[in-house]
């Protein structure tokens, strides 16, 4: 063993430099052709950094589309799930709430039109999508907010629906909002 | 049929049709055969000269197991010197502390052993320099540790009587050079545009649309994820792994993800037959493995996609199945099929989380885990089942009244010890450490409540899970579990120290046996161990040995929670 230290040492060192230094800089030298060239996909709205494309952002307010429950709050300086079992009683009744806040904030809607996403945290906490129900589902309520006609919000909804081959369809929240921003500005 | 289970059908099969050819050519490069990757050579020679390492010279076992176990050691206090001081390194623009000495000791045996068990947050716990120089490069070495194991016992289990088995670092640079480096930098790549950030920046501070003021947590993360996968490590740069929308931000990032860490565990099983020119011997391997991971998938797929019972008690529509701890992006299936993959497979990266799965997947998940050869880690998955084969053999042998035999070699009294010990190995450190957890819990509820973050049976299947994700070296979680404290760290920590050397010490210690014994010809009083019939009974083996000796724990969490679940 004793003779095999120092190659093992050596080694450690000629390697630290291929895996650590040499193959992560080949990377990041590609990915400056990247979208957002390594930085992450930043979206500005009059100049000004207003989210990431790929990072979830918390909308709790009527006249927005709603995002998920987020264990993490939308802090994106962490990530994490709730970690609640199924059969917890404890997190049944927090669903239950969610469930209740939402039909209460959204009349008119029945607890069978309530995709399950909107009253689950996600994996992560800052889920940035919802289904495409998940957003049709507050159409009501936020064309009423916005005094929009709810043909037009539900227009604007279709149109961001991302059609995936294999996964679910999805929207990103915070492209359907800051549509949604534009489109009552030009009211 | 439903575009998500296609989704998850079209992946298992391009991952199948890949790793045959890639088989090939592991078979090719190991057996230092022409081949069209020859070019790295001089690179490779390079990396020795500079090392000091000979790469030509042969080596018997017990000189391989002294080159791992060196060099190995050699990682681990470089991890954790970097671990305990990371806080005044470089590269730390978020001003990140060092960790603690426990959790800096778990950490460094985590990643040492390819387990990746994360007691931290990659936003808050570790540096850039940690990540690059630490975690990232272990991701490499040992996954390259564990196929040069494989190799020795490919070697070892070659016609004629030898103790030379090849050179360890030979094997160690070629899995470097000619499979890791090469396959992640072209994974990064797709990860990186798809958006996934490359960058050393600290945390991006915005102000939302709604008005709150955010950081977002960014770094070199597509280069990490990339080799997290193919080398089955699991070790996730942020804190939600592979359910952070930065480390896979699309569907198709997480076809890729998946496929990374499918692929190398199973073209390991095909080099196995084209190494020894057995191909029918590593369809057999293969089958066993399939049927098994099949058997695990179904049921996991269908509860997933069919959503909380409690909730559709609730009235709300789960027709896209169960999406606590899920992402909308990825659906129901292919987190399912993630989850699955990632248990049998050593490599432990969660794309949704397990604690919130429904308690047959997770059932499903441990299964994998307490097995943890249905494919299992790059090259050690591939030792696990030899382990279990070395058994059948004997068994079966027995059975029909002949001497124990595999490829020409008979099985005696030492190499059936051997295996032995290791195939109990694992119930004996997951069962002894749970109950011993467990015993702590009821002694003192009050003391101990940061622990669970779930009552009852679930409360219980977190203790086994992160017990059993030790032992198999995979590292995923119910990450519910608080499991940074002095218990948990060290507990774990010494677990996943004898779960890694051991399981690599004993296969490599009976191949080496076997490799000097006299080699007996084929005859018609052999057992053939490519068929149907020998893989039915490595099969049952291995069932018999996973559920009887787990059975009872799994009665007391997932199957009674399940029970009590559906019964509503």
């Amino acid at each position: 063993m004793k003779n095999q230290l120092i190659p093992a040492v050596r080694l450690t060192v000629v390697l630290l430099v291929l895996c650590s230094v040499v193959y992560p800089a080949v990377v990041w030298a590609v990915a400056q052709l990247a979208p957002g060239r390594g930085e992450g996909v930043q979206i500005t709205r009059n100049g000004r950094v207003v989210g990431f494309a790929n990072v979830g952002q918390k909308f709790d307010r009527p006249e927005y589309f709603n995002s998920r429950p987020s264990a993490a709050d939308y802090h994106a300086d962490g990530s994490s799930g709730s970690n609640k079992g199924p059969s917890n009683p404890e997190y049944l009744a927090t669903v239950k709430a969610r469930l209740d806040t939402f039909l209460l904030k959204n009349p008119g809607v029945t607890a069978a039109k309530v995709p399950a996403e909107l009253i689950t945290a996600s994996g992560s906490g800052l889920d940035p999508h919802l289904s495409p129900q998940g957003a049709l589902v507050q159409v009501a309520r936020v064309a009423a907010a916005r005094h929009l006609p709810a043909s037009s919000v539900q227009a604007l909804v279709q149109q961001h629906v991302e059609t995936s081959v294999f996964g679910p369809d999805h929207v990103n929240v915070l492209q359907l909002n800051l549509a949604l921003d534009e489109l009552a500005s030009h009211k | 049929m439903n575009k998500e289970l296609l989704g998850i059908g079209v992946l298992f099969g391009s991952t199948v049709l890949l790793a045959i050819p890639l088989g090939r050519y592991l078979a090719t490069i190991y057996r230092g055969d022409k081949s069209w990757t020859d070019f790295l050579a001089p690179l490779e020679r390079l990396l020795c000269r500079l090392g000091g390492i000979d790469a030509t010279r042969q080596m018997t076992w017990q000189q391989h197991l002294g080159a791992l176990l060196t060099i190995n050691l050699v990682w681990f206090f470089w991890a954790m010197f970097v671990l305990c001081t990371q806080g005044s390194l470089p590269l730390n623009p978020d001003h990140n502390p060092s960790m603690s000495p426990d959790q800096a000791f778990n950490t460094a045996i985590s990643f040492l052993v390819n387990c990746n068990l994360q007691h931290y947050s990659g936003e808050s716990g570790a540096t850039y320099f940690s990540q690059m120089f630490c975690l990232m490069f272990l991701q490499f070495v040992t996954a390259a540790t564990g196929m040069a194991a494989c190799v020795i016992v490919f070697n070892a289990l070659k016609e004629g009587t030898t103790d030379k088995l090849g050179n360890f670092y030979d094997y160690f640079l070629k899995s470097l050079t000619r499979v890791l480096l090469p396959i992640s930098l072209v994974i990064a790549l797709v990860l990186a545009f798809q958006g996934t950030p490359m960058n050393l920046a600290a945390k991006a501070p915005l102000v939302t649309v709604q008005g709150d003021s955010v950081n977002v947590s960014r770094g070199p993360a597509a280069a990490m994820v990339a080799i997290k996968e193919l080398g089955t490590n699991g070790g996730g740069f942020f804190g939600a792994n592979s359910a952070h929308p930065l480390e896979n931000p699309t569907y198709l990032t997480n076809a890729v993800e998946n496929f990374a860490l499918v692929l190398i565990p199973l073209a390991m099983v095909f080099a196995f037959g084209y190494y020894l020119r057995r191909p029918k011997l590593s369809f057999m391997v293969f089958g066993v493995m399939t049927v098994s991971f099949l058997l695990l998938l179904a049921p996991t797929v269908y509860y997933e996609m069919h959503g909380n019972p409690a909730i559709a008690h609730l009235g709300a529509d789960q027709h896209l199945g169960a999406l606590e701890g899920k992402e909308m992006r990825l659906g129901a299936a292919a987190s399912a099929y993630w989850g699955i993959t990632n248990t049998v497979i050593s490599c432990g990266s969660v794309n949704s989380m397990h604690d919130s799965h429904m308690p047959i997947s997770g059932m499903a998940e441990l299964l994998g885990m307490m097995t943890n050869c249905f494919y299992g880690g790059v090259g050690v998955g591939f030792l696990n089942f030899f382990v279990f084969v070395v058994i059948a053999v004997f068994i079966s042998g027995l059975m029909v009244g002949r001497t124990p035999e595999f490829l020409g070699k008979k099985i005696e009294a030492r190499e059936m010890k051997i295996a032995v010990i290791i195939a109990l190995l694992h119930p004996l450190l997951i069962l002894a450490g749970t109950a011993m957890a467990a015993h702590l819990y009821v002694g003192n509820p009050t003391e101990y409540a940061g622990w669970l973050a779930n009552p009852g049976y679930h409360g219980f299947s977190e203790m086994l899970y992160e017990y059993t994700s030790s032992a198999a070296n995979n590292g995923s979680g119910f990450e519910g579990l608080g499991d940074n404290t002095l218990w948990w760290n060290i507990s774990t920590g010494v677990v996943m120290v004898l779960a890694r050397y051991l399981p690599i010490i004993g296969p490599v210690a009976i191949a080496g046996l076997l490799a000097r014994k006299k080699f007996i010809p084929e005859s018609a009083g052999t057992l053939r161990t490519d068929t149907g019939t020998f893989g039915i009974m490595v099969f049952f083996v291995i069932w018999i040995i996973a559920a009887l000796a787990f059975f009872p724990s799994l009665a007391l969490g997932p199957l009674a929670e399940h029970f009590t679940l559906y019964a509503r």
